[in-house]
């Protein structure tokens, strides 16, 4: 390949991607300081060598554990319970014709309009009657399904052709096996965007589960660490480590899954 | 709206006793289409539109939740037209929106434009320019008021290099909330910058090609070919981005938690202490009212505005 000759653009592009990433090594690297190394000015980058003393506090002194485990598992559900909703829900207000379904579908729309701030109070109290505020499944019903997941797969399932399913009819399928065998197969893109887009969501949400539980054993990484945070505010490479713990799964699969994670962005952007 | 939710999924079943004939079969395929697409509307509607309406009578009472609500009518809005605290959320909110929203279009623009050349590297300054946007906020504000430390922070050895004075920073009065706006910026561009770059990639070659033949230097293919190009884009970025800066609450509570001295007191992390810490839901719910409609006012606002002027958004 030719080289191609130096752009000036290096010179906006260079600064600005050491802006946006610098900061996330320097958790990293903090997160295997002493406190010592920490607390001086001017500030040192690198660590004098991989002190886990702050992974070690941490893992002892908060359930950071179990506030991982409770996020995986809220997340899990959270993106399982949308492919398979939303997915059923989208092919619905897409393809089959049912009573109700224009209003049904204007009434989804409208729901993207409504801050969280204002359902928050009777949320709360909704759940608060049914008896699991305070529990793991306060954090992720409100996950189970989403006005933006149902319009995605719907989009999606419209741009599809008919004729493969007219096919499948014809050979006497039925709609839920159409539904499963012949359209499923070819929605995996539209997927694998409404499971990251969930994934994301779900397990960045703080407001929420910060409202619906204060039993710190059933905290998520989010709440578990804003509370940590709020009690030591000076132990640095504790907070650092639990910042780790809680960003790297999400910016791992990120850089394995760029592209995907780009195109759902994209997809939120122009369509949401 | 909450007629919608009324209508279950199971009316259709009321409506064709003998699934026979042509009316049984529109029945069982009304019946279909509802277990398809039932459960997630249920959901969705149950979850928003219901206690949305709940939240409107909460907001007419004077109530913590515990003893029986008293009914106060409108009191609760008209009290925040006097409450100082409540004029000053608004004012804070108002600060972050507008210095967040052109910020991050500027910005999302610039960056776009910058990663659509074909340099060396580009893809690892596409990497590190959106890598950010993963991470969460609450993370994001843990880690930003580590960078921001007064005493031993990243950004005041920065100052420091090039020779100007340490700041206090989130923990200054006057600075807090522009440091809030530049942190949910780091945060948030990547997002803009990479539908600014899929639009950008949508404009077809054409169009500036012919533009460059008929003598166009590149600025005026930008002012006058990708700009108008992009405008579509400029107007979800505008209302998502004002929508995001008006609910920003995961950063405040992870650096300031509304603080130094209240200035950093947004119009949600205010609801969020009447409701959650002090417990007086009925006027934290007529607070959030009020913050929904100037929600949607503005972005019916904004839609409104554009289609009078003429581009083809919504």
């Amino acid at each position: 390949m030719r080289r191609l000759p130096f752009s000036p653009w290096h010179l906006l592009l260079m600064p600005l991607a050491l802006v946006f990433v610098l900061p996330l090594v320097q958790m990293v690297l903090t997160s295997f300081m002493t406190a010592q190394e920490i607390n001086q000015f001017p500030p040192k980058f690198i660590p004098t060598s991989l002190h886990v003393d702050g992974y070690r506090a941490l893992l002892s002194e908060s359930h950071i554990i179990r506030w991982f485990a409770n996020t995986v598992l809220v997340s899990a559900i959270a993106v399982v319970s949308h492919l398979i909703l939303c997915s059923l829900a989208g092919y619905g207000f897409a393809r089959l014709k049912f009573a109700g379904r224009g209003l049904a579908f204007l009434a989804v729309v409208a729901t993207v309009m409504i801050p969280m701030q204002l359902l928050m109070i009777p949320t709360y109290l909704m759940f608060a009657r049914a008896g699991i505020v305070d529990t793991l499944a306060a954090a992720f019903v409100p996950w189970l399904a989403s006005a933006f997941g149902i319009f995605l797969m719907r989009q999606f399932f419209l741009s599809l052709p008919v004729e493969l399913e007219e096919a499948a009819r014809l050979d006497g399928c039925g709609t839920l096996r159409t539904f499963v065998s012949v359209v499923l197969p070819l929605a995996r893109p539209a997927l694998a965007t409404l499971a990251i887009f969930t994934l994301l969501s779900s397990w960045n949400d703080l407001l929420w589960p910060l409202v619906a539980i204060s039993d710190d054993s059933k905290f998520t990484l989010q709440v578990g660490l804003a509370s940590f945070q709020g009690t030591r505010r000076t132990e640095w490479s504790q907070l650092m480590a639990g910042n780790v713990i809680a960003t790297m799964p999400l910016i791992v699969a990120f850089l394995v899954a760029q592209k995907r994670f780009i195109a759902t962005m994209t997809f939120s952007g122009l369509k949401g | 709206m909450a007629l919608t939710f009324a209508a279950t999924p199971r009316t259709p079943q009321v409506v064709a006793p003998r699934p026979r004939g042509k009316r049984g079969r529109a029945a069982r395929r009304s019946l279909t289409g509802w277990a398809f697409a039932g459960p997630a509307t249920l959901m969705v509607v149950g979850l928003s539109i219901f206690p949305a309406v709940w939240a409107f009578f909460i907001s007419r009472t004077k109530w913590n939740g515990i003893a029986p609500a008293t009914d106060v009518g409108w009191r609760n809005y008209q009290r925040i037209a006097t409450d100082p605290d409540a004029i000053a959320a608004a004012q804070h909110t108002l600060v972050l929106t507008v210095l967040f929203v052109p910020g991050s279009i500027l910005l999302g623009i610039l960056i776009a434009v910058a990663l659509n050349q074909r340099i060396r590297l580009i893809g690892f300054y596409r990497t590190c320019i959106f890598v950010p946007y993963v991470a969460s906020a609450a993370a994001t504000g843990i880690l930003a008021s580590f960078v921001f430390n007064p005493q031993f922070g990243a950004a005041n050895e920065a100052l420091r290099r090039l020779g100007l004075p340490a700041q206090q920073f989130l923990e200054s009065p006057g600075q807090a909330l522009i440091v809030i706006c530049l942190i949910a910026l780091w945060g948030e561009v990547g997002f803009c910058a990479v539908i600014y770059l899929a639009a950008l990639q949508d404009i077809p070659r054409e169009l500036v090609e012919a533009a460059t033949v008929d003598g166009a230097g590149k600025w005026r293919v930008f002012r006058h070919i990708t700009l108008p190009e992009l405008r579509p884009v400029t107007v979800f970025t505008a209302i998502w981005q004002t929508i995001t800066a008006m609910q920003l609450f995961d950063l405040i509570y992870t650096t300031t938690r509304g603080g130094p001295m209240n200035s950093t007191q947004t119009v949600v992390y205010y609801i969020y202490e009447l409701a959650f810490q002090t417990q007086r839901l009925g006027y934290g719910a007529a607070v959030a009212y009020l913050l929904f409609a100037v929600t949607m006012l503005l972005t019916v606002g904004v839609i409104w505005y554009n289609r009078r002027s003429g581009s083809g958004a919504f």
